[in-house]
């Protein structure tokens, strides 16, 4: 098992005519068992036509209709992406990767508030993972998303973070001393997201098979805290966690959208702070991710 | 992206709040042309810049007399505004708002921002108007009042009363404070702004309500449908290296330390900004290359950051992804080349193609220190600088 994918997950890319959409659709397709999982495309003016012999739809239902998929990947622009989110909601997906960055917030917000009220008025639930993410992956099954799938290595433990190239990084130290990954998850550098540090932090408290999480946050916002706070009380597996910029200075946007400290309670101190009061393993070293990990097992 | 507040002040009376009357100037003589313009017999000469804290900081002056404008103006105009957001050297004042006097009889503080916990829109108000709205937040946080807003809703009449009732707008001025929060509402979604505040927003005299100061954000992601807006831009009020960052698509931060950092990825550059902390230096910027950095955006990005006189040494940190190390291997001979590096410069990289990268660094001749782990990076570029 693993959380939100594995190898028989059927995936719908949506803004596969683009040149991001094409470059990675062939790099997922390359990893384990993507050539099987990767089953449709969507563009609006392209229907009927193919890329790499996956038939390309008019839209996300028809897409889904057509071939099961239950999962799409979205890499459409960011004036178009809040759109091609909500298209994959009222299509009654199980899940939306949106890998796009540089959404304007407001159509975050917008998109954000229609999911929920379609869900309080008893309509199905779309996850959504991101925007402005790596995708996640659970090696040697299936990868979703612009991680290098090559890093990956199969094994128990989960890994979840705001950034994708430290994602990248606790991956590879992990692999490097022998430890594999259940799923890793790159929930995004914005401010207005989807599935948030604690949804997935429940997800693999919930998994048999991962046994240690490894959770890296960054500055802004206060899901960190909240997802130590579940954890204090619920998590039955070892954490060790990890806060980018106790460096970065207050106000000042930090390359991602949602890395901006605006308050006392924002700061990587203080998320430190409380992720080692719920009973965290934290660091400020992020060479050390993996071994204080290895340590707890 | 950051305007002025006569640029605010425009937009809020795009949106119907009501603003004193103001005419912008760039010049003693337009300033006292101005002032004739709006007429009276008391005027407010305010210095433009991006920070807050202009009061304080001797950038707000009272006129009473034609003669008394030129005076302020000559004197604020041309100043080094020092406030706390400008940091000790302050910010050279261009321009000044001049501004009819107003009867001000209460202070209030309204403002809009996007909250990320509840994903909605946060509308605060409090009665403490025209001080630090952070200071208010720290020591008398009873009150700051909040109505979260459902923007497929907007702000309701009820939750608007809330706001006024709360902050004790008296009832003669009521209808007049609601309408103005419901518009200060659909100013800050309409244009994206990430934060629209009035502060302070004042009761007249004669009951009136009206927006004294105001101050907003906008989100960069949403400048592209707003052509108006960008045309508010102030080059003059950013800081240059940052603005020439951008030009090239790299997000670059300077900060005090004495180390420069090049990394691909937001969340790594600030680790490896923590760790070069963690090892006993300071990082001299935020820097990340981004995804697709090619040769030519390496070489930019070292020009910018040897720009920094106080950058002793530079520290590279790339993970291979998609962008293969070969790639940022050529970039960093080349631009170590172009620049003639006479800087130390640790260049640590992991993933794709990461030993193909390490030879082409070894082979060029170059005295390039290798590291396998950002603390060993972080390390042997502290011992290199000291």
């Amino acid at each position: 098992m693993s959380i939100l994918i594995n190898k028989d997950t059927k995936v719908i890319t949506q803004g596969i005519t683009g040149k991001t959409g094409m470059f990675h659709t062939s790099k997922c397709r390359e990893y384990a068992n993507g050539a099987n999982c990767f089953v449709a495309g969507v563009n609006p003016k392209k229907a009927g036509e193919e890329f790499e012999g996956i038939p390309i739809f008019a839209g996300v239902k028809e897409a889904s209709d057509a071939t099961g998929a239950t999962v799409s990947v979205i890499y459409v622009p960011p004036a178009g992406a809040a759109a091609a989110i909500w298209e994959a909601c009222e299509a009654d997906l199980d899940l939306a990767i949106c890998i796009t960055e540089g959404i304007p917030v407001r159509d975050m917000l917008m998109v954000r508030n229609k999911m929920k009220a379609k869900v309080a008025a008893g309509g199905k639930e779309t996850l959504l993972l991101g925007p402005n993410c790596p995708g996640l992956i659970t090696p040697d099954e299936i990868k979703i998303g612009i991680m290098p799938g090559h890093i990956h290595r199969k094994g128990r433990i989960g890994v979840v973070s705001r950034s994708g190239t430290l994602t990248y990084e606790a991956v590879a130290q992990l692999t490097e001393i022998g430890l594999g990954q259940s799923s890793a998850v790159g929930i995004g550098g914005d401010p207005i997201n989807g599935l948030k540090h604690i949804d997935v932090m429940k997800m693999f408290n919930d998994d048999p098979d991962t046994d240690a999480v490894i959770m890296i946050g960054e500055i802004g916002g206060p899901d960190e805290a909240e997802a130590a706070q579940w954890c204090k009380a619920n998590m039955k597996k070892p954490v060790v966690g990890f806060i980018a910029g106790v460096t970065a200075p207050a106000g000042k946007r930090m390359g991602h959208a949602g890395a901006l400290i605006s308050g006392g309670a924002d700061t990587a101190d203080a998320k430190l702070a409380i992720m080692e009061e719920c009973g965290f393993t934290v660091t400020r070293d992020p060479s050390e991710m993996a071994k204080l990990l290895k340590a707890m097992l | 992206m950051k305007i002025h507040e006569y640029q605010a002040k425009e937009i809020l009376r795009k949106f119907g709040v009501v603003t004193p009357k103001g005419i912008p100037c760039f010049s003693v003589e337009e300033a006292v042309k101005a002032a004739e313009q709006l007429g009276g017999n008391i005027w407010v000469v305010k210095a433009q810049i991006h920070a807050g804290g202009r009061g304080k900081g001797g950038g707000v002056k009272i006129a009473k007399t034609l003669h008394e404008v030129q005076a302020q103006a000559a004197s604020i105009l041309g100043m080094q505004l020092v406030t706390h957001q400008t940091g000790p050297e302050g910010q050279l004042v261009r321009r000044l708002l001049i501004e009819e006097g107003a009867d001000i009889k209460k202070e209030y503080y309204v403002a809009a921002l996007t909250d990320r916990a509840t994903q909605k829109v946060a509308m605060m108000a409090s009665s403490e108007g025209g001080m630090d709205i952070e200071e208010v937040a720290h020591n008398t946080p009873e009150k700051i009042i909040k109505v979260f807003v459902d923007p497929l809703v907007g702000l309701t009449d009820a939750q608007a009363t809330e706001l006024a009732q709360g902050i004790g707008v008296p009832a003669g001025s009521m209808a007049q404070a609601v309408d103005t929060l419901q518009k200060l509402y659909t100013c800050y979604m309409e244009t994206d702004a990430s934060l629209a505040e009035i502060n302070p927003l004042i009761l007249e005299g004669n009951g009136n309500i009206k927006a004294l100061d105001a101050k907003f954000n906008f989100d960069s992601n949403a400048l592209f449908r707003h052509p108006d807006i960008v045309a508010y831009r102030d080059l003059d009020e950013e800081d240059p290296d940052e603005l020439e960052a951008s030009k090239f698509d790299l997000a670059y931060i300077s900060l005090d330390g004495n180390i420069g950092c090049l990394v691909n990825g937001a969340g790594l550059a600030m680790a490896t900004m923590d760790t070069i902390k963690l090892f006993g230096a300071e990082p001299a910027n935020f820097l990340d290359v981004g995804g697709g950095a090619t040769a030519e955006k390496v070489t930019e990005a070292f020009k910018i950051m040897l720009k920094n006189p106080k950058v002793k040494g530079i520290l590279v940190n790339i993970f291979g992804g998609i962008m293969r190390c070969d790639t940022i291997a050529n970039g960093v001979v080349t631009a170590a080349r172009e620049v003639q590096l006479s800087v130390p410069l640790v260049v640590r990289m992991k993933g794709t193609n990461e030993d193909i990268g390490k030879k082409i660094l070894a082979e060029s001749g170059l005295p390039i220190i290798s590291a396998d782990t950002m603390a060993d990076a972080a390390t042997k570029i502290v011992a290199a600088v000291k």
